[in-house]
């Protein structure tokens, strides 16, 4: 059963306090709960922060399943998110995606054995006039080509 | 170089994200203008700027303040930095480069229109602009330029940051509001417009980042030194965000009317080694395309643009180089649209699907050449019929690629293979 920490419970609660509407809190606080649950979303979240937040869990629900930074499965410590939308296609973010999800041995949105990463296609990232380009967690990385990319990667433990 | 750096003069300095660097360039010197101004006088220089609102619907941005009931009902000022349209990358630099210039013109438009809060919404993924913002707002409170009693001026405002979560429709403004009231992003009926039942339906206005930062220069120089730049009905410069197949992509600031071709030549340094102009898409991805005898023709402001049946929008400069498969790019676009329509709309929600499913069909060697004019007919009965434009948003660049590049289709679902590449859609991308 999740229950988010202290810490974050006071975070939820000072979101709760900022707006004027409550459920305005409801996008802060599932980045709170994401991020205790080392990255996804559970129906057992939902359901606590129902609780703390007095909203039913249909509201929360709606909004979580909604927004695609909220993830419905576990993923790896590093999410690769690269993306192929128009300006990333034209130049090569795709066969970029390719190339990570080959040498990394795993199909998109996979979890790699060793649980690190998890690689994802995505849209627009407003990097285009740096393409093309992929997000690992909340840092950007521009103007790559596969093997950059795969070098960074595999810098990080 | 052809730019005007009306906006972007000091966004080379590291030192004009802090207050200290942005006060040393006369950062905050027009608030102190503004404040001995009447709220209306500014409205009225805004207006006779003739500036219209950078984010893509390019509407005049005094007129939208004056639509505001003049009831003195608690009003909201929104920031559209939601910047999701596909080619656009504009917002994100004047953020991480400029916080302070986005704040003060959001304290004198908020003065003007006499809102008390306002907010920045900012799309998911701009983690590192958001940090920009948020020092630069700590930054601000302490200085007693947020917050109570605003330099002494007995106004008072208060600005907040708002993460948004992944989801292109959060850029329209009704969108944006239905999130930020902690609804799933999905756009709302208008009218009543957000200026008149907006956030919590209060009195609302949504302007984006670029125009927000505009008004302070106006209002430091004054309307008439602003409309120097640009064409009589496209006032002032505008930051034009150039990707693709140039040799320098990167945003520009050139004046309204600037030549197409020389944004793509001269600031994006040209095509690359032995390749060769084929088309280009204006103003982010919901622009219609234009072929290269079209670029040659167009000029940098929105009649210009319109004339050649586009759009100017959010001043994304998408260039498409002759190696390119129209077909293949049709089918990044359309694969977007289906992905981000918000479901409210049936036309927008069905029809997004349908164009992205026959399109992958052509891709996938098992199109059938009627299946060109469905493409077109679908697209011409998703126009105008949903509450939001992303339904048009998804059906112009089909109708235009369809019709302009016609011949890539018809060999593609005669050829099963792409007629630029000569290859499958599978020997292309796996």
């Amino acid at each position: 059963m999740f229950k988010l920490s202290d810490s974050g419970l006071a975070a939820v609660k000072s979101e709760l306090a900022r707006y004027e509407a409550k459920e305005s809190a409801i996008i802060p606080s599932l980045y709170i709960a994401q991020k205790e649950n080392n990255g996804f979303i559970t129906p057992d979240i939902i359901r606590h922060l129902s609780q703390v937040m007095d909203i039913p869990e249909a509201r929360i629900n709606e909004v979580f399943k909604f927004y695609t930074m909220f993830n419905q499965k576990p993923v790896g410590k590093y999410h690769v998110q690269v993306c192929t939308n128009i300006s990333c296609a034209l130049e090569g973010g795709r066969e970029m995606a390719s190339h990570i999800c080959h040498e990394l041995g795993v199909k998109y949105n996979e979890v790699t054995a060793d649980g690190r990463f998890t690689v994802s296609k995505v849209e627009c990232l407003g990097s285009c006039g740096t393409a093309p380009m992929m997000q690992v967690n909340d840092t950007y990385h521009e103007k790559l080509t596969p093997e950059t990319a795969m070098n960074l990667l595999r810098g990080m433990k | 170089m052809s730019e005007v750096k009306v906006l972007t003069e000091f966004y080379h300095l590291p030192e004009y994200q802090t207050l200290a660097g942005y006060k040393a360039k006369g950062g905050y010197e027009t608030l102190h203008k503004a404040f001995k101004m009447q709220p209306q006088a500014i409205i009225d220089e805004v207006k006779a700027s003739g500036l219209r609102g950078r984010g893509g619907a390019g509407f005049p941005t005094g007129m939208k303040w004056g639509f505001l009931p003049k009831n003195g009902e608690p009003r909201y000022l929104l920031c559209n930095a939601d910047e999701g349209e596909p080619g656009t990358f504009k917002d994100r630099m004047m953020m991480e480069r400029a916080p302070h210039q986005l704040i003060e013109g959001m304290i004198i438009s908020a003065f003007a229109i006499g809102s008390n809060k306002g907010y920045i919404y900012v799309r998911g993924e701009y983690v590192f602009p958001i940090e920009c913002l948020n020092k630069a707002i700590k930054e601000a409170y302490a200085a007693g330029l947020l917050g109570k009693n605003i330099l002494g001026s007995g106004f008072d405002f208060d600005l907040d940051v708002y993460r948004g979560a992944g989801a292109y429709i959060c850029g329209e403004e009704t969108g944006m509001i239905s999130s930020l009231e902690g609804l799933k992003g999905q756009p709302k009926l208008k009218p009543p417009f957000p200026a008149v039942q907006g956030y919590l339906r209060k009195p609302t206005i949504v302007n984006n980042v670029e125009t927000l930062a505009a008004v302070t220069y106006i209002i430091k120089d004054g309307a008439q030194t602003y409309r120097k730049h640009g064409t009589e009905k496209s006032a002032g410069t505008k930051l034009f965000s150039l990707s693709g197949n140039v040799m320098t992509p990167g945003n520009f600031e050139v004046p309204l009317g600037y030549p197409l071709m020389d944004l793509i030549m001269k600031e994006g340094g040209g095509m690359k080694p032995g390749r060769k102009l084929k088309a280009v898409i204006p103003g982010g991805s919901s622009a219609p395309v234009l072929t290269a005898e079209e670029v040659a023709k167009a000029n940098l402001d929105y009649e210009s643009l319109a004339g050649l049946g586009t759009m100017l929008g959010s001043g994304a400069v998408i260039v498409i180089d002759d190696s390119q498969c129209m077909v293949d790019m049709l089918g990044v676009l359309t694969h977007f649209y289906a992905h981000e329509s918000c479901g409210q709309c049936t036309p927008c929600r069905e029809g997004t699907g349908w164009l992205n499913k026959v399109l992958h069909s052509i891709l996938e060697g098992r199109g059938r050449l009627q299946d060109i004019d469905l493409l077109i007919k679908v697209a011409d009965n998703m126009k105008g019929k949903t509450i939001c434009a992303l339904s048009d948003a998804a059906a112009l660049p089909v109708l235009s690629f369809v019709t302009k590049f016609r011949d890539e289709f018809e060999f593609y679902v005669r050829e099963g293979r792409s007629k630029v590449k000569g290859t499958t859609y599978a020997e292309m991308h796996h």
